[in-house]
């Protein structure tokens, strides 16, 4: 295999696996503000119980994510050396304010949130939770910028040529306000809370089923379900404002994700459909007249650029693409029709007697996850075959220095790392969870497990 | 405006200073993962641990927001140097990944084979990260083949020439040292008592390792030594190391912890000094063909983004400096296990 598929999939490895992790920080770092706001007010210990649960699970996701997160950040250099010439001005910009402004703030006050229950007084200690929150969220912007940034560029200018070329920022405010990427990054942000919400809903699901820690499941049902309902709502909208920059800007993105082969007027919305990649044709094709013009275009009769307005070998991958955004998509009317299904119940006081919704919640914090990665597939995918959306293109982007040999031996040690990991957490996710938040102060949280076990055997 | 010169070299300032907090303060908690085998009880193990509990993830930061400075304001040289240390860089971070997750898992399970497994793995992976990182810093010094296309284009074998595993040697003594002086600050009672008797160990441990490296550097690197030619002043700082570890010894024989370990850090921040001024203006030295060399000057971003690098720093860094000073205020004395300990 040569460099370049190599260099492509263990990106994606390590990108789509570093991803399971931020997205449950940014959702659970919400979360547990909700949940020690309410406690600061209410002074009820039952809060102070969930919320210390919650940080557990956090500190968990917390530890994971920045392992694999230190990959990403040098694996720009390593295995994409020409890209990180290109648009170290731009992209490298966003990542080292990443660093000082999100990165410092989170691990900061992250020492309190974990380690400072005793040491510090209730409202420092709430500070310090809401300060975790704002810097996950704070390296959310950061990097989306930066990707929206390789979407849409803007705010630069190309210096020198052939291999020396490289993108120089002219105006600052231009880059981060590029055209997508206040639009993506509230879509990024939700999906995260939908990630934190569902989890929590799958947990207290889950108890309820083994009829355990009633007030705990509760509260964690309740606010779960709320914030699941209204990021759906949200969701939706802001889904429909990246359709419509998506259809702007990067035509054929829309095209492939629509399998749009010819550019049309007037254009269906196509609910399902079977890609047939050969003919060029959809086929068994469900659709929804001129619906995908007016969602781009406000106006029923669009004209909506097919894939014949690109060269054919710089098509992405068109039914690989089709499927997911529609796999996409049924994730999220999965998870609004869960959350609303769940506070129907909740309200009428019978969820507890519908053990198949409540198992069906215990499964459901897989489907943001899905949701999140195959969107992120779609957007990246999408922009085949550019790095740099018209700029620069992936082959381009490569290492000059680095063998096959090399990115195979290191995705080789990343997937045997990754998978270890994977279910090193699935396992202690589980025993966490298994344990429940009833426990004492000095029983066997995870922190400290061996207490006693120390007492008994000095 | 501020002349093009002037932000470059103030870029590469901050550059160094993320570099220094970074050996100054993930320098300790390295060496504690490395001295965290030769205890074998595991409340003393925790002790340990938690020592660094708190703040060893927001160390690391430091490390990450350096790569990050490197890539803005220094694009060709992160992308030379990461695509040419492909295997040491994968090495590192594997390290990197073992050892975070180590510290986390650790604790979340009782028995004795989870326990003892992590344990290993946290040492290992401390020592494997400051092995690479001395290794990439010796390789820096020696200077590595670069072609005209600014890329690597040497072998793996260029990369463990003897002088940077030296280097990679002398980091591991340097963290270990520090470490052990970090230990003895936060920990009390017979722990401490022992503590203090592995302490010598690691300083003498160092001091040999001081003496080699510099003796190699000047013997073998004659170019790290021009510039003090050039400007005799910089000798001061070579002079005050020295001190500065000759008072290493004497303040932990006088007992006072603390001393002993603004020392090392006065130590850590010479030798980085030393380091920089010995390569300056480059930062990666072409052994083939000097010309090739990357320099702050011939590898910088472009002055808008230099610029704007800058407001960050001048924004970003006090707010970084006060959290940091925050948690270590909170965290300060020494260490006591609860409930929320690791």
């Amino acid at each position: 295999m040569d460099v370049l598929i190599l260099a492509r999939l263990q990106f994606a490895l390590t990108i789509m696996f570093h991803y399971i992790f931020p997205v449950l920080s940014i959702g659970l770092g919400l979360i547990m503000v909700i949940i020690e706001a309410i406690y600061l007010k209410t002074n009820k210990p039952i809060y102070l119980q969930t919320a210390q649960f919650w940080t557990k699970v956090f500190a968990l996701t917390f530890a994971i994510g920045v392992a694999t997160g230190i990959v990403m950040e040098f694996e720009f250099g390593t295995n994409w050396a020409t890209y990180s010439r290109y648009v170290g001005d731009v992209f490298g910009s966003a990542l080292a304010a990443e660093g000082v402004f999100a990165f410092f703030l989170e691990s900061g006050f992250l020492a309190i949130l974990i380690f400072g229950w005793n040491k510090v007084g209730r409202k420092l200690h709430f500070l310090s939770t809401v300060m975790v929150c704002l810097g996950a969220h704070f390296s959310a912007i950061w990097i989306v910028v930066a990707n929206s940034w390789m979407q849409t560029p803007a705010g630069y200018h190309v210096v020198g040529e052939g291999l020396n070329a490289r993108a120089e920022i002219i105006d600052f405010w231009g880059m981060v306000f590029n055209p997508s990427s206040m639009v993506r990054l509230g879509h990024v942000i939700l999906g995260c809370w939908l990630a934190g919400a569902f989890l929590v809903i799958s947990v207290a699901a889950y108890y309820m089923l083994k009829k355990r820690h009633y007030e705990f499941s509760g509260i964690s049902m309740k606010i779960g379900l709320w914030l699941g309902f209204f990021t759906c709502v949200l969701q939706a909208i802001s889904g429909d404002a990246s359709g419509k920059v998506v259809a702007k800007y990067q035509p054929s993105k829309l095209a492939a994700f629509e399998a749009l082969y010819k550019t049309q007027s007037g254009v269906p919305l196509t609910i399902f459909g079977v890609v047939n990649p050969k003919e060029e044709k959809l086929n068994y094709a469900v659709q929804i007249p001129k619906l995908l013009s007016f969602l781009s275009f406000n106006d029923m009769n669009a004209e909506i650029k097919g894939l014949d307005q690109v060269p054919k070998e710089d098509w992405p991958n068109v039914s690989a693409l089709f499927n997911a955004f529609r796999m996409m998509i049924l994730m999220w009317a999965f998870m609004f029709l869960m959350s609303i299904i769940g506070l129907i119940l909740w309200y009428r006081d019978t969820l507890f007697n519908h053990k198949w919704i409540l198992r069906v919640l215990a499964f459901s914090a897989i489907a943001p996850q899905i949701a999140n990665e195959i969107g992120w597939y779609c957007a990246e995918s999408g922009r085949y075959p550019w790095i740099v959306y018209g700029q620069l293109r992936i082959s381009e982007g490569l290492s000059k220095a680095v063998t096959a040999n090399q990115v195979l031996g290191s995705i080789i040690m990343f997937g045997v790392l990754y998978l270890f990991l994977f279910f090193l957490f699935v396992y202690l996710l589980n025993e966490k969870i298994k344990h429940g938040p009833e426990d004492g102060e000095d029983e066997s949280t995870p922190y400290h497990a061996l207490e006693n076990l120390v007492k008994d055997n000095p | 405006m501020i002349p093009t010169d002037y932000l470059e070299f103030g870029w590469f300032t901050i550059f160094v200073f993320l570099l220094t907090g970074y050996g100054i303060l993930d320098g300790f908690d390295l060496g504690v993962g490395m001295l965290h085998l030769f205890s074998k009880k595991d409340e003393e193990r925790r002790l340990m641990l938690n020592s660094i509990g708190p703040v060893w993830d927001g160390n690391e930061v430091w490390f990450v927001t350096a790569g990050g400075a490197l890539f803005a304001g220094f694009p060709d040289i992160y992308a030379t140097m990461l695509s040419g240390f492909y295997i040491p860089v994968m090495a590192l971070l594997n390290g990197l990944i073992f050892r975070a997750v180590a510290i986390e898992f650790r604790s979340k399970q009782p028995g004795a084979w989870w326990r003892w497994t992590w344990d290993i793995v946290f040492s290992l992976g401390s020592f494997i990260i400051s092995f690479i990182l001395g290794l990439i810093v010796g390789n820096l010094i020696k200077g590595i083949p670069i072609d005209q296309y600014k890329e690597f284009n040497g072998t793996m074998a260029d990369l463990f020439h003897p002088y940077a595993l030296l280097v990679g040697v002398m980091m591991v003594s340097l963290f270990l040292m520090h470490g052990s002086i970090y230990i003895l600050m936060k920990t009390e009672g017979d722990f401490h008592e022992k503590m203090r008797r592995r302490t010598n160990p690691c300083i003498i441990f160092f001091i040999i390792m001081y003496l080699v490296t510099t003796m190699a550097t000047l013997i073998y690197m004659p170019h790290m030594v021009q510039a003090f030619h050039d400007r005799p002043l910089f000798f001061i700082l070579a002079i005050v190391n020295l001190l500065v570890v000759a008072n290493i010894p004497r303040e932990i024989y006088l007992g006072r912890d603390a001393r002993a370990f603004i020392s090392s850090c006065l130590n850590i921040v010479c030798l980085l000094g030393l380091y920089a001024i010995g390569t300056y203006p480059n930062v990666i030295r072409a052994i083939n063909d000097p010309a090739f060399s990357l320099t702050i000057f011939n590898s910088a971003s472009s002055e808008k983004t230099l610029e704007i690098l800058f407001i960050f720093a001048m924004i970003g860094m006090p707010l970084v400096i006060s959290y940091t000073t925050a948690v270590y205020y909170i965290f300060r004395g020494k260490v006591k296990l609860d409930s929320h300990s690791y």
